[in-house]
């Protein structure tokens, strides 16, 4: 088929469950223009070029022409993720100092207990029953717990924020020929009411801080300052939104590909203290975001001998540089032992992932108690059923089965 | 040379990062033979860099910077013991205490030591340092604990700059001289460097250009303070002299080989050239003692006093010394490094002195972060990132092909209305800084100009 | 256990200092410092600080030397 047609069969609701032979595809062809305009990257060196290159702009407000599928937030402000440097860099400042170092470098370090026990309690609920939804029995409610916790959301909102941040990642759905406008509205109105809410609960902060983010980010002056309202309501339900969504899709893809790979399964059971390398392999192999579909050019750039024109949708396909096998040796195989894994898991240069070490110590626990914890589990679907969003890819479901008696098999 | 380049013996002269790391490469890539590292110093080898920063700042202690090992090399180690010459024809290292080192193969990877305080008298008053080694900086550390009243530090380029740096951030009186106009610029020109004076300052380090100290004073054999050619005196009790290094070559004076204060010079595969400009086969070098030509600078010789350098060079001289024709790689990696000063984090890519232009790309001093790129004759030849180290390969990829200089308006933090200006690289004897990337021009040894072999 | 890290690498993304704060330190917003010598209670933090690495910057061992 039409390397034009690449951008379409990879948003291809049809292509979820297995999107690898397209960017195996979209390798072949470099750097590729699509029928729409869009320039599509997939092999690692020139994605790894572009997301270093400080000529290449987050903001979607530098493109040419507006994006039907993806557009700024409507009257709204960008959260730093979708703005340039020196702006990001500022926003993304205040919003690390109360979050890692080096003003505050033991805030997450210090979640690995609160953390196990969230995932203990939740894995022992699942203890004994035959049939399980790993999704919403596990992997949804242990990030949006932690994250709640972290940013100072009382525990009886924590469902509603739930909502709205599934809701809100609507956005990020690619449903070619249908009108994107009403799931856009939808984003929008739940990021507003996300908004409204966590404007609400910072205000009562002030003054009366409760030792959580929100209490630190209207609170504690840094030398440059506080964020506004707006750009408080803006960051902090970024950092909701990214902060769950994202984390779920890596527990639940970690747990389908272990359970893909048994023999690795048992690897890790036997020796955890394996686990923090498999999870980077982790995220190289299924990794949460799948492309960076908001990057512009602020100029013609060249890469992989093709030009780039300034103001083109510039669309960086992470999953498909992290199989690249002129990067990766034997790119295609799940090796939780890999080295040299310098993956696009979290992406890279100024715009890298700002709850990656969360993440990875969220991900690491959640996986070693449920190998601890689940008795002998197996897939009941396989594909699974998968979320519609090609950027956020993950399965919507994983259904398993485990022993039913609730002993653990001998093994 | 034994006939299988992986057997006979390999005699490594230094025993800190680039010894060590060839001795590790030889081992990995399959050398079976008999492996010795001859070093002067009693200790393993160790990592150099946090001695100016971690060990000042009095978080780590200077005798914990031992190297982690990247695996077992087998090597029968002399340390505490001096190279004192080279009998390149019956292919012998002679030791300091006689011992004779018969070798295959030789590796000279001597490194530099600290240029001493010219006045041997006024070196040797309590309280005088400089930072080279593990005990410099131990011992310098402890006198920082014991609170100074004020700290000389003469010299402003990188390392003297950490130190005054490290002193502040401890709360102490500095005061830093230079004969040069500014900190640093041996290393970065003039533009960046008026930037550095600005941030010394602004630190509340008495900075002092254009002076030269011209005596250390003493009572009882203790420094109690120093003059300045401009006439002013200082009370100070502690001075660090941060005069930049020496090449360890001495010991080579009489080999035969391309060895002088400018260093040792080699070809691209890490090969030492005899005096005569004549590659030797079985001798090597790696590290802050080598000069090398490379392609990217108009193949002049480059002595580089960097970390990144020394890992890399080890690498490939280790590889070429047992790798036959074809199989050996040339050294072409571009130079790179890094400070930490005043809490900013700056790295260098490429030769910032091999440039006639400057132009601040991204950022701006008064963000305190930037990237200044350097040109020469119209291309990009360094970059220099201030906390924007993110940045960086994306100019080293400007430098490795060649591209324009200067590199165009359009980076997303550029702040409109910066222009290129002259990168203003003084001659280095004018300084009281030794610059660490240095061009050595293109003959491989002076003696070269004199000789006229042959006929 | 000895570290030392290839700040000619380290682009600053600071996940070692996240997961290991005690060895690992943010000096301003990008420079890095570190103990050279991890204590032993520290060591399992280290190996992942390592692990995580985005930019496979530290290198881990035991000390150089002599054996």
């Amino acid at each position: 088929m039409s390397p034009e047609t690449l951008f379409r069969r990879i948003t291809d609701y049809a292509n979820r469950a297995d999107p690898y032979p397209l960017y195996a595809e979209l390798r072949e062809h470099g750097v590729t223009r699509q029928e729409d305009g869009r320039y599509l990257v997939g092999t690692y060196y020139e994605i790894n070029a572009l997301l270093h290159d400080p000529r290449v702009s987050s903001d979607l407000r530098n493109r040419t022409a507006p994006d039907p599928e993806f557009q700024p937030p409507e009257g709204g402000l960008p959260s730093f993720i979708g703005l340039d440097d020196p702006e990001h860099h500022r926003l993304r400042g205040l919003a690390m100092r109360q979050f890692g170092p080096p003003h505050t470098p033991g805030r997450v370090d210090a979640l690995r207990d609160d953390i196990a026990r969230i995932a203990g309690e939740l894995a022992d609920r699942l203890r004994g029953k035959d049939r399980l939804d790993l999704v919403d029995d596990f992997a949804f409610p242990l990030p949006v717990t932690v994250i709640c916790d972290l940013l100072g959301v009382p525990e009886e909102d924590v469902q509603q924020m739930h909502l709205w941040a599934d809701t809100a990642i609507k956005s990020l759905d690619f449903a070619p020929g249908e009108d994107p406008g009403p799931r856009r509205r939808a984003s929008q109105e739940a990021r507003v009411a996300m908004g409204a809410y966590l404007g609400e609960l910072a205000a009562k902060r002030r003054g009366h801080p409760t030792g959580d983010m929100l209490s630190g980010l209207v609170n504690d002056d840094g030398p440059d300052g506080r964020l506004t309202e707006v750009e408080l309501m803006v960051t902090t339900v970024l950092l909701l939104i990214a902060g769950h969504e994202t984390t779920v899709n890596l527990i639940t893809n970690g747990m389908l590909t272990l359970l893909r790979h048994p023999e690795e399964l048992e690897r890790l059971r036997a020796h955890p203290e394996l686990m923090p390398s498999a999870v980077e392999e982790l995220l190289r192999y299924e990794p949460p975001v799948q492309f960076l579909p908001q990057r512009t050019p602020l100029t013609d750039i060249e890469v992989g001998g093709v030009t780039v024109p300034k103001g083109v949708p510039l669309i960086l396909v992470l999953a498909s540089g992290n199989r690249d096998p002129l990067r990766f040796p034997d790119a295609d195989r799940f090796d939780p032992t890999r080295e040299d894994n310098q993956h696009f898991g979290f992406g890279s240069g100024i715009h890298n992932c700002f709850g990656a070490p969360l993440a990875r110590i969220e991900t690491q626990i959640a996986l070693t108690t449920l190998l601890h914890g689940l008795d002998t589990p197996r897939l009941l679907e396989d594909p699974p059923p998968y979320r519609t969003s090609p950027v956020l890819r993950g399965s919507r479901h994983l259904p398993l089965a485990q022993a039913a008696d609730g002993v653990q098999a001998g093994r | 040379m034994s006939r299988d380049p992986w057997d006979g013996r390999i005699v490594i002269v230094g025993a800190s990062l680039a010894g060590l790391r060839a001795a590790e490469t030889l081992r990995a890539e399959g050398f079976a033979g008999e492996l010795t590292i001859v070093g002067d110093e009693p200790h393993p080898p160790y990592d150099r860099p946090p001695l100016s920063k971690q060990v000042l700042l009095g978080r780590a202690r200077a005798e914990d910077c031992v190297l982690p090992a990247r695996r077992e090399t087998g090597a029968t180690w002399k340390l505490g013991v001096r190279a004192a010459g080279l009998d390149g024809d019956g292919r012998q290292v002679i030791l300091a205490n006689g011992e004779h080192l018969p070798y295959d193969r030789l590796l000279i990877a001597t490194g530099t030591r600290a240029r001493p305080w010219p006045q041997p008298e006024e070196a040797a008053l309590d309280g005088v340092f400089t930072v080279r080694t593990m005990e410099d900086a131990g011992r310098l550390a402890e006198r920082l604990d014991a609170g100074p009243r004020r700290v000389l530090v003469i010299g402003a380029g990188f390392t003297g700059s950490e130190i005054a740096s490290a002193c502040r951030e401890r709360g102490l009186a500095v005061t830093v001289a230079e004969r040069g106009p500014a900190p640093l610029i041996g290393a970065l020109g003039g533009t960046v460097g008026s930037w550095a004076a600005e941030l010394h300052r602004s630190h509340g380090v008495d900075l002092r250009c254009g002076v030269t100290v011209t005596a250390l004073r003493g009572s009882g054999g203790r420094l109690t303070g120093a003059e300045l050619s401009d006439g002013s005196a200082l009370d100070v009790d502690v001075a660090v002299v941060a005069l930049g290094a020496v090449r360890n070559t001495e010991w080579l004076a009489d080999s035969g080989l391309a060895a002088g204060p400018k260093g040792v010079a080699c070809d691209a595969g890490c090969r030492v050239v005899d005096m005569y400009g004549i590659v030797t086969d079985d001798v090597f070098v790696a590290g802050d003692v080598a000069r090398f030509p490379h392609p990217l600078f108009q193949y002049q010789f480059l002595a580089l006093e960097h970390w990144g350098n020394a890992v890399a060079q080890a690498e490939v001289a280790a590889h070429n010394m047992i790798s036959r024709g074809r199989e050996r790689r040339p050294h072409l990696s571009v130079p790179a490094f890094w400070s930490s000063q005043f809490g900013l984090n700056i790295k260098s890519v490429g030769v910032p002195t091999f440039s006639d232009q400057v132009v601040i790309a991204q950022g701006s001093p008064e963000e305190r972060r930037l990237v200044a790129v350097y040109g020469y004759q119209g291309r990009v030849t360094a970059a220099v990132t201030v906390n924007s180290a993110k940045s960086l390969e994306h100019y080293e990829e400007l430098i490795c092909t060649g591209a324009p200089f200067p590199p165009g308006p359009d980076a997303a933090d550029h702040v409109p209305g910066r222009e290129p200006e002259p990168s203003d690289v003084p001659d280095p004897r004018g300084l009281t800084h030794g610059p660490t990337v240095a061009l050595t021009g293109h003959l491989p040894d002076r003696r070269l100009v004199v000789l006229r072999p042959g006929g | 256990m000895q570290v030392v890290v290839d700040l000619n690498r380290c682009q600053g993304y600071a996940q070692c200092v996240f997961l290991a704060p005690r060895v690992f330190e943010l000096h301003g917003e990008e420079s890095l410092l570190y103990t050279p010598s991890v204590p032993d209670d520290q060591r399992e933090r280290v190996v992942q600080a390592a692990t995580a690495c985005p930019v496979q910057a530290i290198l881990l061992g035991e000390a150089a030397g002599v054996a």
